[in-house]
C-alpha cells in the first residue's frame, strides 16, 4: 500500500529538444489503478521507467508516502516493472523466473518454493513450474510475468501495456485478472496503454497524457463526458463539434440555442455531445434539430449514422434497428439530451 | 534436397572440401611418423617415432614406461615449455581482450552515437594495416618506456618480455573480439537486465544471472578466436620478444629451415592440436543454429 506522487515530473534526453515529459504532477491513491493512457511516444513508457528507477529525470520529484525515493537505486523501490514484452528469462525455468525477486531477497528455498506455487495457483497456472517459458503461450508468459512481479510484494506494480500483445479474447481474461489481483491485493498499480477502452474498463482514474503534457487525469467517466479540452474529447472518440457561445445555461450557434445546464460562465465555447448520448427523435422540440442521414454503416450491435444538419455533420451511434428505418437521403430529427451535452473552451482546429 | 542429384551434389561438394582442408593434416601425420622416405616411394616404407624423440615429447626405445614419460616430460624439453608458454600468453591474452572488448561491444551494438563508424574503423584497423608497420614502432616505445620505467624504480619490461608479447597480441585480437561481441549485443535486450534490476537485483548479479547466459555462445566464439589469432602469432612474437620469448610458432618456424620433414610435420602437429581439440569442443557454438557468429554479416 503505497501513495505515489510525481510532482513537477520532466524528462529531456539529451540532444532532444523538447521533453519527453513536461511538468508531471499526479497524486495516485494507495491501492488504487492509475492508467498512463496516450498515442505511443507521448512519454507514458518514459514516466513508467523514471518511477521504477530506470531512468533518471531531468526534474521534478517522485514520492512514495511523502518521501522522495530519487535517491534510492531501483532495486530497492519495490516498483516493479512487468514489460510489454514479458521478458521472461529464457534460461531459466517458470519457477526460477517467479522465484527470482525472492532469491534477490536472500529468502530462504523452501519459503520460495511454497511462494512460487502460491503465486502460480494466483495467476491460475498451477504446476506449470517446471516448464521452461518458450514452451508457454503468450498470455501464460504474461501471467507468469505478472506472478515474477506480484511475488514480492511490490509497493508498486508498473505494468507496460500488459494487453498490447495478447488475442482479443486473452486480453478480456487478462484484464479481469489484473483487476482481480489488484483489487484483492491492494497493490498500487499504474499501468500504461494507447487503448482509451482498456484505460476506461480497467483505471480508477485516468492520466491523459498527449505530446509530453498532462492534459487531464480525472475518473474515466469524466474523461468521456466532462473532457477539458476538444483534444481530450476527441482522443475518446468525440467528433460532434459547435462552435458558439453560451450564457446563463444557453449554448446559442448557427443550429439554433441549445440548453446546456451543465455549462460553467458565459463566454465563447465549442458545443459538443458524444456519438452514443444523441438520440433520434419522434417530434421537434427544444434541443432537437432536423437534418438528412448522409451516410449509414451496420456495425451488428448498433448502427453509425452521419447526418448532415445545415452546414453541419454529425455522428450518431443509434441502435441497429434505426438502419432499417433510415436509409441515405432520408430526413431525420436529432435530439440532444440536456444533460449530456457538454462546453469545452473555445480553440482547438477542425 | 529431395532430389537424388542435389543429394549428389552436395555430398560431392562437401566431400571435396572436406578433402582440401583434411589433406595437409594427413600429408603432416604421414611425414612426421615416416622414416627414410625416398624417391620414388609414394608412402614411407619405414616407419618411426625419431622425430617425436628429437622433438623430447617420447622417450627412446626402452624408456617408454609411464614414469618414463614422466621423467622426460618434466625435465621441460624445450617444445613443452613453448607449449606451455603458448598456451599460457593465448590464455592470459583471451581474458583480457573479452575484459577490455565487453564494454566496447556493448556500446558499439546496443546504442547510437556520433562517429560510431569511424570508431568501429579504428577497431578493425589492425586487421589491414601490416603487423611489422605498427610492431616496429611499438618496439620501440616498449624500449623508452622500460627505460622510463626503469627510472622510476619499476623494473618491468615490456620489449623482450612476456607481458611485452601479450600485450602487442592484444592488437591483432581485438578486432576479433569487439566485431564478434558486438554482433551478439546487435541482437541482445539490455530491457532484460532492467526486468532483473526492478525485481531487486544489484548490478553485478545482473551480469551474472541476465548478461552472461545471452552472450554466453558468442562470448565463446570470440574467446576462441582471441586464443587461435594469439596462439598462431610469429611475426609479433618474433619482434616485441626479441626472440627471448620462445612460444610454439618460434620454434617451428626455426624448425622450418632445417628442411627435417619429419621434424617439421611433427611440431606442426602439436601446433595444430589444440586448434583443433577447441573446435571440437566448440564446434555447437559456430553452427548456423545458434546466432553467435550473426554478428559478420553486420559489419
Amino acid at each position: 500500500m503505497t501513495h505515489l506522487s510525481l510532482r513537477g515530473l520532466t524528462k529531456l534526453y539529451p540532444g532532444a529538444d523538447k521533453p519527453a515529459i513536461d511538468n508531471l504532477n499526479i497524486e495516485v491513491e494507495s491501492g488504487s489503478l492509475v492508467a498512463l493512457l496516450g498515442p505511443s511516444g507521448c512519454g507514458k513508457t518514459t514516466t513508467m521507467k523514471m518511477i521504477a528507477g530506470l531512468l533518471k529525470p531531468s526534474g521534478g520529484d517522485i514520492l512514495f508516502d511523502d518521501t522522495s525515493i530519487l535517491q534510492i537505486p531501483p532495486e530497492k523501490r519495490g516498483a516493479v516493472m512487468v514489460f510489454q514484452n514479458y521478458l521472461l528469462f529464457p534460461y531459466m525455468t517458470v519457477a526460477q523466473n517467479v522465484g527470482y525477486g525472492l532469491k534477490m531477497r536472500k529468502t530462504d528455498q523452501a519459503t520460495i518454493d511454497r511462494r512460487v506455487d502460491e503465486m502460480l495457483e494466483l495467476v491460475k497456472l498451477p504446476g506449470m513450474g517446471a516448464r521452461k517459458p518458450k514452451e508457454l503461450s503468450g498470455g501464460q508468459q504474461q501471467r507468469i510475468a505478472l506472478a515474477r512481479a506480484l511475488i514480492v510484494n511490490p509497493n508498486l506494480l508498473l505494468l507496460d501495456e500488459p494487453l498490447s500483445n495478447l488475442d482479443a479474447h486473452l486480453r478480456f481474461e487478462m484484464r479481469d485478472l489484473i483487476r482481480e489481483i489488484q483489487k484483492s491485493m491492494g497493490i498500487t498499480t499504474i499501468f500504461v496503454t494507447h487503448d482509451q477502452e482498456e484505460a476506461a474498463v480497467l483505471a480508477d482514474r485516468i492520466a491523459l497524457i498527449l505530446n509530453g503534457t498532462l492534459q487531464q487525469y480525472d475518473t474515466p467517466m469524466a474523461l468521456y463526458h466532462q473532457p477539458t479540452s476538444r483534444e481530450i474529447a476527441q482522443f475518446f472518440g468525440g467528433v460532434n463539434f459547435l462552435q458558439g457561445r453560451q450564457d446563463g445555461g444557453v449554448f446559442t450557434c448557427d443550429l439554433g440555442q441549445f440548453d446546456v445546464p451543465r455549462a460553467n460562465g458565459p463566454g465563447d465555447g465549442v458545443l459538443t455531445i458524444r456519438p452514443e448520448d444523441i438520440t433520434i427523435a419522434e417530434a421537434d422540440g427544444p434541443n432537437t434539430v432536423s437534418g438528412t442521414v448522409a451516410s449509414h454503416i451496420y456495425v451488428g450491435t448498433h448502427s453509425r449514422l452521419k447526418v448532415r444538419v445545415g452546414e453541419a455533420m454529425f455522428d450518431v451511434i443509434a441502435d441497429a434497428s434505426a438502419i432499417q428505418t433510415y436509409g441515405d437521403g432520408q430526413p431525420i430529427r436529432l435530439a440532444f439530451p440536456p444533460q449530456k451535452l457538454w462546453v469545452l473552451p473555445p480553440g482547438g482546429t477542425e | 534436397m529431395g532430389h537424388p542429384i542435389r543429394r549428389a551434389a552436395f555430398y560431392f561438394t562437401v566431400g571435396v572440401i572436406s578433402l582440401i582442408l583434411v589433406a595437409p593434416v594427413i600429408a603432416f601425420m604421414i611425414n612426421a611418423f615416416a622414416f627414410r622416405w625416398f624417391y620414388p616411394q609414394l608412402i614411407p616404407q619405414e616407419w618411426s617415432l625419431q622425430a617425436w624423440e628429437r622433438l623430447g615429447l617420447i622417450p627412446r626405445a626402452g624408456e617408454r614406461s609411464v614414469s618414463g614419460f614422466i621423467d622426460l616430460w618434466m625435465s621441460v624439453p624445450d617444445v613443452v615449455s613453448a607449449l606451455w608458454l603458448s598456451l599460457a600468453i593465448g590464455v592470459t591474452v583471451t581474458g583480457l581482450s573479452v575484459i577490455i572488448g565487453l564494454p566496447a561491444a556493448r556500446a558499439l551494438g546496443l546504442y547510437k552515437f556520433r562517429g560510431k563508424r569511424i570508431v568501429e574503423f579504428m577497431i578493425i584497423t589492425p586487421t589491414i594495416l601490416p603487423p611489422i608497420a605498427f610492431s616496429l614502432g611499438l618496439n620501440i616505445n616498449f624500449i623508452r618506456w622500460d627505460l622510463a620505467l626503469q627510472d622510476m624504480g619499476i623494473p618491468i619490461d615490456l620489449a623482450g618480455s612476456v607481458i611485452g608479447v601479450s600485450i602487442v597480441h592484444l592488437v591483432p585480437v581485438m578486432p576479433y573480439v569487439v566485431l564478434t561481441l558486438s554482433g551478439v549485443f546487435a541482437n541482445y535486450n539490455p530491457d532484460f537486465e532492467a526486468q532483473a534490476r526492478s525485481l531487486g537485483a544489484r548490478p553485478l548479479r545482473i551480469f551474472w544471472d541476465v548478461t552472461l547466459p545471452s552472450i554466453l555462445p558468442g562470448l565463446f566464439v570470440a574467446a576462441l578466436f582471441a586464443f587461435l589469432v594469439s596462439w598462431s602469432q610469429y611475426l609479433l612474437t618474433f619482434l616485441i620478444g626479441q626472440g627471448r620469448v620462445v612460444t610454439l610458432p618460434m620454434l617451428l618456424f626455426s624448425a622450418a629451415g632445417t628442411g627435417n620433414n619429419a621434424m617439421i610435420a611433427a611440431l606442426s602437429l602439436v601446433f595444430i592440436a589444440p586448434a583443433i581439440l577447441i573446435l571440437l569442443v566448440t564446434s555447437r557454438y559456430l553452427s548456423g543454429e545458434s546466432s553467435a557468429v550473426g554478428g559478420f554479416g553486420r559489419v
